[in-house]
């Protein structure tokens, strides 16, 4: 035993000696290429610098963990220290969703974006409680392998391969979209093949040495994003508080912001503009109503207008916007679109959004709906949250259930670390566009407004729509994505740190879809082909058949994101409603009821799967639904609240209806429970 | 093989720390964003209250959470003689 101690502690320290050396690397490097950047370095070359060198890194680490070996494959050895997993956890678990669009969903949003703030971490704690310790002493290899020993039989283990397929593919499409969109953003490569760039350096590192390359690449994944998203947090607030932690001193700048809301809610020209938006929504919908005979005249009169035009030869570009206008309209279905269009910019005649105050709406009912959706997404987030198979997987991989219990711990710290400074974020981001673009002139608008509203309009676009000459508010529109990426030049860093802010989401893109597609490949080869085709197969062809069927997974994934899905954002939130309904009830009560057994298991995860996609299909447009089936008016992202009661209700009922499990699986249950039980004689023990 | 009452208790011990946590999890996300509007009306740290547990107080209770129960276990499995000795 003493031997086995002095090994695991002489890895943990050497592990910390690396990533403290890795750390102080990576810092020089960025020392170094600020320098290079006020010695004339061109940005792109920056963005090239980076994206090589940290795929290059993670490429390295893939090479050095390459395995062959079934436990080092599957689950790193199992000697994953719990500080190192949770790092691992935080990198795996935070996406190119929450390193970028988090903060620009909480600057949309305000109090209501902090469902997801509160649903991504409190998650954690059911981890901890319901999960984590017991699957780590259970001590497989997947998540449908804990499924399948505990109900016995291939049918539950199927279910819970599709499960855990179903969700994992929907979220690594939105990973792979990620690095597509910030590889094209700052090295300027085409979207398409930014996507393959990215994928290989998934592939490098979960190719060769599957958990125990992830494990280690998504631990210096981890150092970097971490680095990336606070750095200039940091300096935004000392800028705009002169107190360099931002989480606290945001309060003063919250207070700012609400005063500001008050202020623009009622100024004349921020009236004006909104005057002019209703005017011209009003005035579509008119159109609208009068279809078909609007298009007609619509049509003649825009037609009417470029010869006008042509007539007094106006300049070209003014030709060429009528010219677009009698495109609009040139028949009903286009008319129609272009209107409805317009009518949309109701939504901008509102007054500002009040940051701070939860659930707004127009009336009492309204409120109240509000805030039963808000309390919908972070019920289905948490249980979505503890019910991910990618996230579960990674606490097989500690040395003991008690450092399973400290990994979840630590994951949740690292996470709440970016996770409390998203909003901070938000609100400093608010403070400035309040109050120095808003007010500014087009004709000198703050550098980096100006730049990125040259760059990507999607992100950026200001019009002056009352003819003023100086921005208003309602005049400014903002995709969320901004908030994140523009950071660094609002706060007055140069280049070098908009370049480790992409290197960062790139780091949270990667490492998640490396540990997504790890869960697909494994469900596979490890869960159908070993566990129900050949049980017989050797641990090699195993793992050649799970490193096969990851190129293959990931070459899917690839080329489905390269069609560019829309709707990424609600498939995202619809992954984790459908793992909170598939997975979290068979979980937890196989492990705290004796006496579920395989048929309950069984219906109740169909269920909850089948109530939830139903729910999801009636209720989202997307799908051909429509709100008016909803029921209590609950979203359709939230469909998990539905889901997850329903199938816990169907297990138990299905269970006490047909017999109670044997005394093997009994066994097993109370063999989970006690992370060391004496004389324990299943065959679990290990 | 056949649990001793001790065993029966350790996971009694268990079960009762869990629920006391689980109960801490619900007030502080459920109960208080159902209330996240009343609570506005409270500053704290110069945060209107509502937010600030929204956005951090619940966040950081639940680290703590996590934590109590890691130590708390850790130790029992010790007492009750379930631990997986020195090297864990």
């Amino acid at each position: 035993m003493s031997a086995v101690i002095s090994a695991n502690r002489a890895f943990f320290n050497q592990l910390r000696k690396y990533y403290l050396f890795y750390t102080v690397g990576f810092l020089v490097f960025l020392f170094v290429l600020a320098v290079a950047e006020q010695m004339g370095l061109s940005r792109r070359w920056i963005g090239y610098s980076f994206l090589f060198a940290t795929i290059a890194l993670y490429a390295g680490i893939g090479i050095m963990s390459r395995t062959m070996d079934a436990a080092e494959y599957y689950v790193a050895g199992r000697r994953v220290p719990a500080l190192f997993n949770g790092m691992a956890t935080g990198a795996d678990w935070m996406s190119a969703a929450s390193f970028i669009g988090m903060a620009g969903t909480l600057y949309l949003s305000g109090f209501d974006g902090l469902a997801f703030v509160m649903g991504w971490t409190g998650g954690y704690v059911l981890v901890a409680l319901f999960l984590a310790p017991y699957l780590r002493k259970f001590g497989q290899f997947t998540i449908p392998d804990f499924l399948g020993e505990r109900y016995g039989g291939n049918i539950v283990r199927s279910i819970g391969i599709f499960a855990a397929i179903l969700c994992s593919f929907t979220y690594v499409v939105a990973q792979i979209y990620g690095v597509g969109i910030i590889t094209a953003r700052f090295v300027g490569i085409q979207f398409e093949v930014g996507v393959f760039v990215g994928l290989a350096g998934i592939l490098v590192c979960s190719f060769l040495g599957g958990m125990r390359a992830v494990t280690w690449t998504q631990v210096a994944q981890y150092i970097i994003l971490i680095i990336a998203y606070l750095t200039p947090v940091v300096w935004l607030s000392m800028k705009y508080t002169g107190n360099p932690i931002p989480q606290l001193a945001y309060g003063q700048v919250l207070q700012k912001v609400t005063e500001r809301e008050k202020v623009l809610a009622n100024d004349p020209k921020e009236l004006e503009v909104r005057g002019i938006f209703k005017a011209r929504a009003d005035a579509a919908d008119a159109k609208l109503k009068a279809l078909p005979a609007s298009q007609v005249e619509a049509k003649a009169a825009a037609e009417k207008k470029v010869a006008d035009l042509k007539a007094a030869s106006a300049p070209g570009e003014q030709i060429i916007a009528a010219e677009k206008g009698v495109a609009d309209v040139r028949d009903e279905a286009a008319a129609k679109a272009a209107w409805t269009k317009e009518k949309g910019l109701a939504a901008r005649a509102g007054p500002p959004k009040p940051h701070a105050d939860p659930f707004p709406g127009k009336d009492e009912k309204a409120r109240d709906i509000a805030r039963l959706n808000f309390i919908g997404i972070v019920f289905c987030m948490m249980f979505g949250t503890a019910a991910l198979p990618h996230i579960l997987m990674r606490y097989y991989t500690t040395p003991s259930v008690k450092q399973a219990r400290q990994s979840v711990t630590w994951s949740l710290f690292f996470i709440f670390l970016l996770y409390f400074t998203a909003p901070a974020l938000a609100v400093l981001a608010k403070f400035d566009v309040y109050h120095f673009l808003v007010g500014s002139s087009f004709a000198s608008l703050p550098a980096w407004a100006a730049n990125w509203a040259r760059v990507d309009p999607s992100l950026l676009s200001i019009t002056d729509i009352n003819k003023d000459g100086i921005v208003q508010l309602a005049e400014i529109v903002l995709g969320g994505d901004i908030i994140v990426l523009a950071t660094p030049e609002i706060a007055g860093l140069p280049y070098v740190v908009s370049g480790l802010v992409a290197a960062g989401g790139l780091a949270a893109a990667l490492s998640t879809a490396d540990g997504l597609l790890l869960t697909i490949a494994n469900a596979l080869s490890h869960d159908l082909y070993y566990k129900m085709i050949d049980p017989n197969a050797t641990t090699t062809r195993r793992v050649t058949i799970s490193k096969i069927l990851l190129l293959v997974v990931a070459l899917i994934a690839a080329y489905v994101t390269s069609l560019k899905p829309g709707n990424i954002l609600f498939l995202v939130g619809a992954a984790f409603s459908l793992a909170a309904s598939a997975f979290f009830p068979a979980l937890v009560l196989g492990v705290f009821w004796k006496r579920a057994n395989k048929w309950g298991a069984i219906v109740g995860m169909l269920a909850g799967l089948g109530i939830c996609m139903y729910y999801m299909v009636r209720t989202y447009p997307f799908f051909g639904g429509v709100a008016a089936n909803q029921w209590f008016n609950l979203n359709p992202i939230s469909a998990g609240m539905i889901g997850l009661p329903v199938g816990m209700i169907t297990i138990i009922v299905v269970s006490l209806l047909t017999k109670e499990p044997d005394r093997k699986v009994q066994e097993l249950v109370e063999h989970v429970r006690y992370p060391d039980l004496k004389g324990d004689t299943s065959p679990q023990a290990a | 093989m056949e649990l001793t009452e001790k065993h029966k208790e350790y996971w009694r011990k268990n079960l009762i720390i869990t629920a006391i946590l689980l109960a801490i999890w619900f007030v502080v996300t459920f109960v208080e964003a159902w209330f996240a509007r009343e609570l506005n009306q409270y500053s704290f740290l110069g945060f209107p209250l509502g937010f600030y547990m929204s956005a951090q107080g619940s966040l950081a209770i639940y680290v703590v959470l996590i934590g109590v129960y890691a130590w708390y276990m850790n130790r029992l499995d010790v007492e009750y003689g379930v631990d997986e000795g020195e090297d864990a």
